[in-house]
């Protein structure tokens, strides 16, 4: 009892403590702020444009993790979870290497197409997505193990084809776990600081997440510091409560 | 008319790498219920898959009519869909993020039918099978016996040559088990088709079916109607099987009409038609009039005597003929060989009664 207080009481006290610093009169006016909005926008960008690309080829790779029978798919999957282990840092610096001006498809990109990811808002979509996409990967494998493929079957006697089986069938049953999927990825992606940073940079207007723009507040105004993470809290108590009746249901 | 033509005809082999295999041989006039009964594991549900075409067999050949779905020896494979099958799923397996209407008319529009053609289809068959009114539900929302209906229904809509049933009682609870088996009879009835019933139920397979094909480790221990396999079962299996000694008859205050006399139950307030199910186990055999009150007692005689092993089964004659099965050692110290008159018991309570009405 004692021991679970104490593990309640380090998720609660870090958010007391950042309510207690809470400028309340002055906040508005310093979310307000040109440096806020944008950092804000960004974030809002980068996180949903990495949710929707997680969702466009996470979901099939997820389906070739779970369905698809081919050889390593075991080192396929452990590569898919190293982000969640691996420290963000290092995947910045990864992706930087790879991707790069000078990396080993950066280069030849950059030769063929004069695109530039890193310090570009592109390179923050990418960094977050790196970071967040095996959230949903995981959650939507798992539910596609788990799918009782008798229904499939059930589908193809009545006729269906392959597609027909996915669409109405299979994506309609695993939906719940692919929504949790999803929001787990935004969170993550929302919140991406490390392989930003690294990757991306940290260019006020352009690259400068809202993680990025507190961790340079803290060192210049506090005050500010507190109200962008008061707003990353709203946001993200927001999104889990508006979802929450799909998301209990998951996990 | 179409259906009266095509009867099953089917040699299925299926081997699988962890050593089961699978060897049966069943053929389906239309109109004839076929009920392949047998004990989880003896390949029941490949056999199903087979002749769907889930699963492709390694050796023989499906035949329907006279389209010939599945022969490896000549390359033949006729995918499901294209098959003029219909499959009623073990568990009913209904789709549960559709709606009634959309699971019927799921086959016709997956095979492309319009979907204005395919609703109207699915709604004729609802109406049909007793289901109008149901077509907004989610499957999670029907009884037990209505996801039966539908899984019948969304099978029947594709007016398949051939329709396959694999387990369809098994999700019912029991207390409306007989009345629902009574439904699906009537539904069994009114398709012209060939019939294949997959089973472990023997009451169901004995009562729904007019030839039960027994099935144990993948191959046919035994065919023939419910009576010559309860007369003369051929397998421990069978003689298991068996034990359901199933007589109907007509049921007031304790008592059970059964034609020439009565048995006493221990249920006196079931009345009207009944199946009684007496255990081959629970019948006590004696060479004198047996002493006791509570019990139903008549003399007989031995017909057939044969041997399980430790045990003997007998069958005897009239008035109400019964298997019974008794230990070796019994039967020489009682002397029971073919012929010997002999007195029959047993107690109310080890009587199972089905209400029938």
């Amino acid at each position: 009892m004692l021991l679970g207080g104490l593990g309640l009481a380090l998720f609660v006290v870090p958010l007391f403590g950042l309510l207690w610093q809470a400028p309340w009169s002055d906040i508005p006016g310093l979310i307000g702020s040109p440096v806020v909005t944008e950092a804000l926008g960004l974030s809002v960008v980068a996180s949903l444009s990495a949710t929707i690309i997680a969702l466009l080829v996470g979901v099939p790779l997820a389906w070739l993790l779970a369905r698809v029978e081919f050889p390593g798919r075991r080192l396929v999957r452990g590569l898919v979870l190293l982000p969640l282990v691996l420290p963000p840092v290092v995947g910045g610096a990864a992706l930087l290497f790879a991707l790069g001006r000078r990396g080993v498809i950066g280069g030849p990109l950059h030769e063929l197409t004069g695109l530039v990811l890193p310090f570009s808002i592109w390179g923050v979509v990418l960094a977050t997505t790196f970071v967040a996409m095996p959230f949903l990967v995981i959650t939507v494998e798992g539910a596609l193990r788990n799918l009782d493929q008798r229904y499939e079957r059930a589908a193809a006697s009545l006729g269906a084809g392959r597609w027909t089986v996915l669409r109405r069938v299979t994506l309609p049953m695993i939906g719940p776990s692919v929504t949790a999927g999803l929001v787990l990825t935004w969170a993550r992606a929302f919140g991406e600081f490390g392989a930003t940073i690294t990757f991306a940079g940290n260019l006020p207007g352009r690259t400068q997440t809202l993680p990025l723009a507190v961790f340079v507040a803290l060192e210049s105004d506090r005050a500010v510091a507190v109200a962008i993470s008061l707003l990353m809290v709203a946001v993200s108590l927001a999104v889990l409560i508006t979802l929450r009746e799909r998301w209990w249901k998951v996990l | 008319m179409e259906g009266l033509v095509t009867a099953l005809q089917a040699r299925i082999g299926v081997s699988r790498s962890h050593g089961f295999s699978l060897d049966v041989d069943v053929s389906i006039e239309p109109g004839v219920t076929v009920a392949l009964l047998g004990p989880n594991g003896a390949g029941k549900s490949t056999t199903v898959s087979a002749i769907a075409g889930l699963v492709p067999v390694d050796a023989g050949r499906i035949q329907l009519g006279n389209m010939v779905l599945d022969e490896p020896s000549t390359d033949t494979f006729v995918p499901p869909e294209q098959r003029r099958i219909g499959v009623v799923f073990q568990d009913n397996l209904l789709f549960p993020r559709l709606t009634v209407l959309e699971n019927v008319a799921f086959g016709p529009r997956s095979r492309g039918v319009r979907r204005a053609q395919a609703v109207d289809a699915a709604r004729a068959w609802m109406t049909r099978l007793g289901l109008a009114g149901l077509e907004t539900q989610r499957p999670a929302d029907l009884s037990g016996g209505q996801a039966q209906r539908v899984a019948l229904a969304r099978a029947l809509v594709l007016e398949p040559d051939l329709l396959l049933l694999d387990e369809p009682l098994s999700a019912l609870d029991v207390t409306t088990r007989i009345h629902h088996r009574r439904v699906l009879a009537e539904h069994l009835r009114g398709f012209a088709g060939p019939r294949l019933l997959i089973t472990h139920d023997p009451t169901e397979a004995f009562l729904l079916a007019d030839v039960v094909y027994l099935i144990e480790d993948g191959v046919i221990t035994q065919t023939g109607t419910a009576d010559e396999i309860r007369l003369r079962p051929k397998t421990r299996y069978a003689a298991d099987l068996a034990g359901s000694n199933l007589i109907s008859g007509s049921a007031d205050d304790g008592r059970v009409d059964v034609g020439v006399f009565s048995l006493s139950i221990a249920d006196h307030d079931v009345t009207g038609p009944v199946l009684l199910n007496i255990h081959p186990n629970a019948v006590s055999v004696h060479r004198g009039k047996p002493e006791g009150s509570q019990r139903n007692t008549w003399r007989t005689s031995i017909e057939v005597v044969e041997s399980l092993g430790d045990r003997v089964r007998l069958l005897t004659g009239v008035p109400l003929p019964l298997t019974v099965e008794v230990t070796r050692e019994a039967m020489q110290a009682l002397s029971l060989w073919p012929g010997v008159a002999i007195w029959l018991a047993i107690k109310a309570t080890e009587i199972g009664v089905e209400e029938e009405g």
